[in-house]
């Protein structure tokens, strides 16, 4: 055998030839092979834009039926944990176990959902709302009075709802205004242990007027907020004498709260949300650090 | 000026010739057939070492373990954030391969690729089914398809699904316990993946090997593309010797033998060519170099009473001094030369650097990852609280206690959700495994951190048993002025 000559292709251009080195015929059969897979695919499968939508394809697939699917294998796959969180004691379910996972997984969900546009993605809270980070509750942080402020809310028109109403001193007339400038720079001043002018607010007072505001305080609001300012969980009084203030702690904000009152308040959840979804945003609020 | 021709004889597209190569004998086909024991060796039994990691890990000596995101490889195990290693590895097989190819061409290809050789595989269980070149081409001519061609092609589909099979079973056994699944495989109890994967290497396995074989060297594979740019004058390659050999021509009596060369015509080195070429045209891409061209002149050079080496390893440099009568280049002077020495060091370089990261690294690991939403947390009696997520590793066989605490600022605390003691700064990990716990660090009330922006400071992780430690450097967060 002589050394095999390329072939050229007879093209010719101006002396210049074009050889002929044929592609493998596979090739060319995978090439129609794959002419025959798309045609047959595009009539299995959603393909072709028409002007509304596309053709369905024979096999009746699309993504949101998959999506669907899924949906419905994971919630088939969570019924037996769903249903024993559902019916749980939630003050009776351990850190560790798989209905407490399951619970905080999908309670940061639920929370995502129905709770962060007021306390806040990370449950740092804001003006008015609570952090539900500290150690400092309005209504209770232990795990079964979360559980009842998500199930039942907080001054909302449902019977079970957590009731008090802070009098609105000012602005019907319970307090004369030197009154309430005095009992302010008392409030102000309750937060302040080594009584040196300046509470851990970072928030100063006039210490002459404080003691005179003490009386008013005693006569006013004590029944509420105790006699040592400390607040009352069961009234949702709140605790004057630490460093979280709910609205703020300044002259200003103190005296607008005491002046006008204020009237927080919160869903009933348990209307709109299931039981286990109460019971899941319950335990996860309570493991984020603050729960007691 | 343009003419075209369409007559038929020029054809677009060109059926693939079968090639039935011969047997031979010699010293790279003993080579090769050695390589072949040792690396199909090692890919059919790995699997099958075992390893003891301790009760709680598995006994397997080379495991990739996907489900836990681990790699086991003897006493090393990798964790899904030490992937450097293996990124560190394919450039060691990179670097690698630049070595070999500048230095010996197309050494991966003729002697080590898979294609080569599972394909010399099928190439010999076709052989000791069928017969050799002369037997399977006469079956291959014979049209009708009688018991004896019928019986010797079913022997060999079969043999070859056989070799497949045991490929993809290979394969599976890499990923789980090899003795379990096997036993799973055979009573049919598997995972359906088991037997997909094995059914898809089966049928691919044979395919390549026994179907496509050269096809995929010269059509679907990268590498002689790559590998030709990275050869030079210098490298070491299959080629013939055209100035001893040519003209060639039968050696006739009396037919003037003594005007041709010392080739002979005589076909052998074609004949035994799993690519199908004539290697006496030079280089070409279909050329994997496997050297059985070399084997198969040499012996019929010494039948005909002629040197060896008509074709032979040989440089491209090496053609014109040849030719002008000098003595080629020793081949220790084409392997050494600033190229190889480069990437050779380069190779090594990076060998040693995974050899020290290696055993540099802890066998516990921490990351911390800050929780930033909020920045901090003001408590009731004014401290301030800053929580991180603590990503703890625990690389050993058995459960350990960690113990974390902070260093950097006198006045920080910091406490573990869930610890399992009263001072709150230990966690118990299980064996082999990563948790991630909660951390709260706290500033009492007035001290300079809650009243700075950041602080910076210092998480350590101690095992209490190795007493091993580690640091990573963090930031608190004060309410600033």
């Amino acid at each position: 055998m002589s050394k095999k000559e390329v072939e050229t292709t007879g093209h010719s251009w101006d002396g210049i030839e074009e050889y002929n080195n044929p592609l493998p015929r596979w090739w060319l059969i995978i090439w129609y092979l794959c002419i025959i897979w798309g045609i047959a695919y595009t009539i299995a499968m959603p393909a072709w834009p028409l002007v509304k939508g596309a053709t369905a394809g024979m096999l009746g697939w699309s993504t949101r039926g998959q999506v669907a699917e899924k949906i419905a294998s994971f919630e088939e796959m969570n019924a037996g944990v769903e249903a024993e969180l559902a019916a749980a004691d939630v003050t009776e379910v351990m850190p560790g176990s798989d209905v407490y996972n399951y619970a905080v997984n999908m309670g940061a969900a639920v929370f995502r959902a129905n709770c962060s546009q007021c306390h806040g993605s990370g449950a740092q809270g804001n003006v008015g709302y609570p952090t539900l980070l500290d150690n400092d509750w309005l209504w209770g942080g232990t795990i079964d009075e979360i559980a009842y402020t998500v199930q039942h809310g907080v001054r909302n028109e449902t019977d079970d709802a957590r009731y008090s109403e802070m009098p609105k001193f000012g602005v019907d007339e319970l307090l004369e205004p030197e009154q309430i400038d005095q009992v302010v720079e008392y409030v102000i001043s309750l937060s302040d242990p080594d009584g040196d002018g300046t509470n851990i607010s970072g928030h100063s007072y006039d210490a002459a007027l404080a003691s005179e505001g003490a009386v008013v305080f005693e006569e006013n609001c004590a029944s509420c907020h105790a006699e040592d300012g400390t607040g009352d969980i069961y009234q949702g009084a709140p605790n004057l004498t630490d460093a979280i203030w709910l609205y703020g702690g300044d002259r200003e904000t103190v005296h607008d709260t005491v002046y006008n009152a204020r009237f927080g308040v919160m869903p009933a959840w348990g209307l709109r949300l299931s039981q286990a979804e109460v019971n899941a945003a319950a335990l996860y609020v309570h493991q984020l650090g603050g729960g007691q | 000026m343009s003419s075209t021709d369409n007559s038929p004889e020029h054809k677009l597209y060109s059926a693939r010739e079968p090639i039935f190569p011969r047997r031979v004998k010699g010293k790279f086909r003993s080579l090769k057939w050695i390589i072949m024991a040792v690396t199909l060796g090692i890919y059919y039994l790995s699997p099958w070492i075992r390893w003891d990691r301790g009760p709680e890990l598995p006994d397997q000596a080379i495991l990739i373990d996907l489900a836990n995101r681990r790699f086991f490889f003897f006493w090393i195990e990798i964790w899904p954030h030490e992937f450097y290693f293996i990124a560190g590895l394919l450039i060691m097989a990179g670097l690698g391969l630049f070595l070999f190819t500048s230095a010996a061409g197309r050494i991966w290809c003729g002697y080590a690729c898979p294609q080569t050789v599972w394909t010399d595989l099928f190439i010999l269980t076709e052989r000791w089914i069928e017969g050799d070149r002369n037997a399977r081409l006469r079956l291959h001519r014979q049209k009708k398809m009688d018991f004896h061609k019928f019986r010797l092609r079913v022997e060999k589909y079969l043999a070859w699904i056989l070799i497949g099979l045991a490929t993809g079973g290979a394969w599976v056994f890499y990923f789980t316990d090899a003795p379990t699944l096997l036993r799973d495989l055979v009573t049919g109890q598997a995972h359906p993946v088991a037997y997909m994967t094995m059914a898809i290497l089966t049928a691919t396995t044979v395919f390549f090997g026994g179907m496509a074989r050269e096809q995929v060297c010269i059509y679907a594979c990268p590498w002689p593309r790559i590998q030709a740019a990275m050869m030079d004058e210098d490298t070491l390659t299959v080629g013939y010797r055209h100035w001893r050999g040519e003209p060639r021509g039968k050696h006739r009596k009396g037919a003037g033998a003594e005007q041709l060369g010392d080739c002979i015509d005589c076909m052998a080195c074609v004949n035994v060519c799993p690519m199908g070429i004539d290697i006496r045209d030079g280089q070409q891409l279909e050329c994997i170099t496997c050297a059985l061209c070399i084997d198969a002149c040499n012996e019929m050079m010494d039948k005909i009473g002629k040197p060896r080496g008509l074709i032979d390893y040989m440089a491209l440099t090496d053609e014109p001094r040849e030719i002008a009568g000098e003595a080629p280049k020793p081949v220790w002077k084409h392997i050494f030369r600033p190229r190889t020495i480069l990437y050779t060091v380069l190779w090594a370089g990076v060998g040693v650097a995974l050899i020290w990261a290696l055993f540099a690294r802890a066998d516990i690991d921490m990351t911390v990852a800050p929780v930033r939403n909020p920045t901090y947390v003001m408590q009731s009696d004014g401290s301030i609280r800053n929580i991180y997520d603590l990503r703890l590793r625990n690389k050993h066989g058995e459960e350990r206690e960690f113990r974390v605490s902070v260093t950097g600022d006198d006045t920080l605390t910091v406490t573990l959700q869930d610890s399992d003691t009263t001072a709150g700064d230990t966690i118990a990990v299980k064996a082999d495994e990563m948790r991630i716990v909660r951390a709260y660090v706290e500033a009492p009330a007035g001290s300079k951190a809650t009243i700075s922006d950041r602080t910076e400071f210092t998480f350590w992780v101690e095992d209490g048993i190795a007493n091993e430690r580690v640091s990573v450097d963090s930031v608190f967060n004060g309410k600033g002025q």
